[in-house]
């Protein structure tokens, strides 16, 4: 599957591709965050009462914590008072309706992204749900879905049309004083997905969502959530993007899945957030907070991510594995460049019998990066035969960059097993010699290198996704090389 | 083709070739022997262009063209290729990938059309046949478990797919039992062709049994000290490396 010599050229001699602004009007709220704000953005929606009281009883629980400091990043407070909490595109009147109504300004951004929203959506059988700044543009594929009774729509319209449903499941897996970024997330979030497939259905296609953040000085809390009922089956796909700004952006999502009996959730990410130039300035942080609960029995949950951006990453997507044989899943490729910084890892939570995990962490560092691996596996005392599997490889180009391992493991029952194994290894000077030797470029050969690191990660993303992150890693690594 | 005059290179700041010279025609095949430390590997890495190794003094033209100011990877488009001694492992990455990118390298270089994966994939289980190499392996991530003899095999392989102007082979029979090294000599004198020469670098005269050299040149303390034919190989292994007063075990690298 090696992309030709020309391409790859040309990607090289990309910077951050998606680093354009778009022109469009927007509805931007004030910077700053109080109560009023929160009212004023939940009016904005049409949010029931309950929505609301949700929203400032997250906010008030806000107000009383601290901003974590204990992940192993570094970096200038944020000051949450000098953000807008709320930035959506224009519209003549109501939200579109079709694509045909959505401003043709934005399509084109889409399609400068490579969205597959049109055409290129029915090709790859994609379903998009696209979030831009803080609200959801357009939702293909509505109709095929609802005839498999797969809801897939803007978390702001499943509030108001599904009040039922978000009722029961938002916040039962990351509560909203879970930590600080997702009760910031909770009081504040503008929009996001939800998806909910009923028992028994085989989501006909994949779903996807896009996230991109424009407007300047804005937040983004998107806030998704995604409920599997017995024996279903869903594949979801999350891509992201923020233009080249000096300023740092603050990202904090929540994304929460629920899987009941003999359901399977296959959540991927391809996270490309701009990462800040060359010398640290700007740049996304991300702070979010993903969870998946295996309520039910035989339930399986994967995360499989490609973190490539953010100034900052702080980020753990956990398996909560509470049905008795309920697997957990983690399969992560983190690079970081420059300066950038990433905490990331992810928590198995294992409290029903049986209940199986297995992580797969790939952290590659080049520039004066730093890239660490946090990781908890945790067995409650009801984990008879739980077991667990953790492989964790670093990767260092260069000799300026740095990368750090913490694995935690608690135990409450000794029937468990855990395994854990880690490498670290340079991109040696004896392969590149080898690569360069049969006429190899060196950005070519590093980038080949390094998609062979990831190769058990990439084989678990969907195809598209996999052409896509092998891409990406190809461009985030320019000029790592001499 | 290849014109090498008074060529001085040191790593790590001691000096191990101390003026080589040495003319190869297109068409010929050169062997180049000496005991362990003589300069004969440094020889080989400093021609493919390992940065590891610092030029001194001394000038080497390929058809003319100054091959030292040229990148590793354009000394290899231009048609120089090494067979590695000790080949690395590449893990993750398919031998079928790696190939492919390397033979499109060339070929771009060359302006001829990329090869896609279906015409790869005919092309390299033919080649693989001439060194007697499973076509499955070509799915297995570079050199990885891949056995000595099989690491050896693959390095000639790749020489038959790229198609140099110079081959040079590092001590490619070393660690290869007798019907492997005869696996590999035919992979190498199938390589044999009117433009292109071949420079071997060994320490055993056996090879030479099963590759016909036209010039044997013996190399000592970072210079040649002896040039001949054929025989001159032969009459080294009678009387071995003390008859031209040289210690064989030395180890001054």
């Amino acid at each position: 599957m090696a992309t030709t010599d020309k391409e790859v050229k040309e990607l090289i001699k990309r910077e951050y591709e998606h680093g354009f602004v778009t022109e469009i009007e927007s509805d931007t709220f004030e910077p700053g965050l109080n109560e009023d704000v929160i009212r004023r953005l939940s009016e904005l929606k049409q949010e029931p009462e309950f929505m609301l009281e949700w929203r400032l009883k997250a906010y008030r629980r806000w107000l009383e914590m601290d901003e974590p400091e204990w992940a192993h990043v570094d970096f200038p407070k944020v000051d949450y008072n000098s953000i807008s909490y709320y930035s959506a595109p224009k519209r003549p009147e109501d939200m579109p309706q079709s694509l045909d109504e959505v401003d043709p300004e934005l399509l084109r951004t889409y399609e400068k992204l490579g969205i597959p929203l049109h055409e290129r959506a029915k090709l790859a059988g994609v379903a998009v749900d696209a979030v831009f700044d803080s609200v959801s543009v357009a939702t293909t594929f509505k109709e095929p879905l609802e005839k498999a009774g797969v809801i897939f729509c803007p978390i702001s319209e499943a509030v108001q049309k599904y009040p039922e449903l978000v009722k029961k499941y938002l916040g039962s897996v990351v509560p909203a004083g879970d930590n600080y970024f997702a009760a910031l997330n909770s009081a504040v979030f503008s929009d996001g997905s939800f998806v909910y497939i009923p028992k028994g259905v085989r989501c006909p296609m994949e779903l996807s969502t896009y996230f991109r953040i424009n407007a300047a000085n804005t937040g983004q809390f998107e806030r998704t959530l995604i409920v599997a009922e017995e024996g279903s089956y869903v594949s979801y796909l999350e891509g992201c993007t923020a233009p080249m700004r000096d300023e740092n952006q603050l990202h904090a999502a929540v994304v929460e899945l629920v899987i009941l009996d003999d359901a399977q959730i296959k959540y991927s990410t391809v996270q490309n957030w701009y990462p800040g130039d060359e010398n640290g300035k700007g740049g996304i942080y991300n702070f979010v907070t993903k969870r998946a609960a295996c309520i039910g029995k035989n339930a399986k949950v994967s995360w499989t991510q490609v973190e490539t951006g953010s100034a900052i990453t702080w980020k753990y997507p956990s398996c909560v594995l509470r049905g008795d044989n309920s697997v957990g899943e983690f399969y992560s490729v983190a690079l970081t460049h420059n300066y950038q910084q990433a905490d990331t890892g992810t928590k198995m939570i294992h409290l029903g019998k049986n209940t199986k995990s297995t992580i797969i962490s790939k952290g590659i560092s080049a520039g004066r990066s730093s890239n660490a691996y946090r990781g908890l596996v945790k067995f409650g005392p009801g984990a008879d035969g739980a077991r667990n599997f953790t492989q964790c490889d670093s990767l260092l180009i260069g000799d300026r960059c740095g990368a750090h391992t913490f694995p935690y493991i608690e135990s409450k029952n000794k029937s468990a097993i855990v395994e854990h194994e880690a490498t670290t290894s340079k991109v040696s000077d004896e392969q590149m010699f080898l690569c360069r030797q049969r006429g190899i470029d060196p950005e070519q050969a590093v980038s080949m290198i390094v998609n062979g690191f990831c190769k058990e990660v990439f084989k678990e993303l969907p195809m598209e996704f996999a052409v896509e992150a092998g891409k990406l890693l190809e461009v985030s690594l320019e000029g790592s090389v001499g | 083709m290849l014109s090498i005059k008074n060529l001085h290179a040191s790593v790590e700041g001691k000096e191990i070739l101390k003026g080589i010279n040495l003319e190869i025609k297109a068409g010929e095949v050169h062997a180049i022997m000496g005991p362990n430390g003589s300069g004969k590997s440094t020889l080989s890495q400093v021609l493919a262009g390992n940065e590891a190794f610092e030029i001194t003094g001394g000038e080497v033209t390929l058809n003319g063209d100054n091959l030292l100011d040229l990148a590793t990877e354009e000394r290899a488009r231009e048609g120089i290729f090494l067979a590695f001694q000790y080949p690395v492992e590449i893990p993750g990455v398919s031998n079928l990938q790696f190939l492919r990118t390397a033979v499109n390298a060339m070929r771009k270089h060359r302006g001829e059309e990329e090869m896609n994966a279906a015409e790869f994939m005919k092309l390299a289980k033919e080649v693989s046949k001439q060194v007697d190499l499973d076509p499955a392996f070509l799915k297995r991530g570079v050199n990885e478990g891949f056995s000595g003899g099989e690491k050896k095999r693959n390095e000639i392989m790749q020489a038959l797919l790229l198609q140099p102007k110079l081959a040079i082979l590092d001590e490619t029979d070393s660690g290869l039992d007798i019907d492997a090294l005869q696996v590999v000599s035919n992979g190498v004198n199938a390589l044999r062709a009117e433009d292109r020469a071949i420079l071997m670098v060994t320490h055993y005269q056996r090879l030479l049994n099963h590759i016909v050299p036209d010039y044997v040149h013996v190399l000592a303390g970072g210079k040649i000290v002896k040039s001949g034919g054929r025989e001159l190989a032969l009459e080294l292994e009678e009387r071995g490396y003390g008859w031209l007063g040289i210690k064989d075990e030395d180890t001054s690298n």
